[in-house]
């Protein structure tokens, strides 16, 4: 099945969303999205990760024997989060020190190693690095909105920023884990509604 | 770091109930998602979780300390660490097969898929960050092990039982899930007020 560039674009920001549609990369979605600059600062390490570490396997993939594709595969994304972890640790040591683990934890990211395996294994390099970056561009919309709901609400902020000029009561609950639960299983349920409404228009 | 002081006993009932590894650190989504609608399965799996957690942590903790720290390659723990469980996980399915059988049958299946749980890594990468010593390290395996066995059973049991339940549209599967654990999370941490760790 050829895809060209369009189709890579919409199916990784909407129509197969690794957050919303596929459930990959739950763990640090909901980990890291009570503020929005947290939230941005992941998706951009993601989007680095998963389009580099498509590139490079995509360019390999001839010359990796399919026995042990795996580990070669970790080995690869494992040195493109290193990279992102010390740039983090060097210039934003502040928000390097919140994310705690979870830039380790790019690594065992199921969507990396699900673009690697679904995609970067069949098709040319460049393919590949579009795929990585949008898969990873379509995480951290996702990131955005939740985070956007749970720093609204549980802060009354934005980047940081107050923009709480009524005195609204904020909600401490959007700061703990279990709001993040909500707000993504009801974004689920939204996005498969809107998606099923579409599909019945064209079809 | 005054972590250091915190009482083995402590972290043992905190990550398995205040830090819970999935409801209040959401790790090991992905297997605790997709393996979640049978209940003996779920088991199965929480049961080698909690296995490979506690051998991985205690590896990975005296590779930290003896191996990693002198010879200043902090740098390189992420692929030290990946390597250590790696390997782990495969010399325990070999050991098994050999010397137990009867649990390899029932197990087996479920040691590939956690090599790729972040729950596992994300375990040594909390203990090296809290600088855990050798006994916390180990509680600190064993305690999270058995909080996500706790957790993915309870969410496997309570989908059984709403098996036949109608759902609005859309919301079936993963989506009804997440709201499940959502509650499960919030009743979670109602405990917080008796121990915490972080």
């Amino acid at each position: 099945m050829a895809e060209t560039v369009k189709s890579v674009i919409s199916r990784n920001m909407w129509k197969d969303n690794q957050v919303l549609r596929q459930i990959l990369g739950i763990c640090s979605s909901l980990a890291v999205t009570n503020l929005m600059t947290n939230s941005l600062v992941m998706g951009i390490g993601l989007t680095f990760t998963t389009a580099l570490s498509s590139l490079t396997l995509s360019a390999m993939r001839n010359l990796i024997p399919h026995r042990i594709r795996m580990i070669v595969q970790t080995l690869i994304i494992a040195a493109y989060v290193i990279l992102v972890d010390i740039f983090l640790k060097a210039y934003v040591p502040d928000i390097s020190k919140q994310l705690g683990p979870y830039v380790g934890l790019i690594i065992t990211n199921c969507i990396i190693m699900g673009r690697a395996e679904a995609f970067a294994q069949k098709n040319p390099p460049f393919l590949s690095f579009l795929d990585g970056l949008f898969a990873g561009l379509g995480y951290t919309t996702v990131l955005l909105i939740i985070s956007f709901i749970r720093e609204l609400l549980g802060f009354g902020t934005l980047f940081g920023f107050n923009v709480n000029f009524i005195g609204f009561e904020t909600w401490t609950i959007m700061v703990m884990p279990p709001a993040a639960f909500f707000i993504i299983g009801t974004l689920i349920w939204i996005s498969s509604n809107l998606l099923a409404k579409s599909g019945k228009k064209k079809g | 770091m005054t972590v250091v002081e915190i009482s083995p006993l402590i972290i043992f009932f905190a990550s398995i109930i205040t830090s819970n590894m999935i409801l209040t650190n959401f790790l090991g989504m992905c297997s605790y998602l997709s393996i979640s609608s049978e209940f003996k399965t779920a088991s199965g799996l929480g049961k080698a979780v909690t296995l490979v957690l506690v051998i991985t942590t205690v590896i990975n903790h005296l590779a930290y300390r003896y191996v990693i720290v002198p010879l200043k390659l902090e740098y390189l723990q992420y692929i030290v660490f990946i390597i250590v469980i790696a390997a782990l996980v495969q010399i325990i399915e070999m050991a098994m097969d050999r010397f137990l059988p009867d649990l390899h049958a029932k197990l087996g299946i479920f040691l590939p898929l956690i090599t790729v749980n972040c729950a596992i890594l994300g375990v040594t990468l909390f203990m090296v960050i809290r600088s855990y010593n050798f006994i916390q390290s180990l509680v600190f395996g064993l305690g999270s092990g058995l909080g996500w066995w706790l957790a993915i059973a309870a969410l496997a049991a309570i989908r059984e039982k709403m098996a036949k339940t109608k759902l609005p549209k859309g919301l079936e599967g993963p989506g009804i899930a997440f709201i499940i654990t959502g509650i499960m999370a919030l009743a979670f941490i109602g405990f917080s007020g008796i121990f915490t760790i972080q």
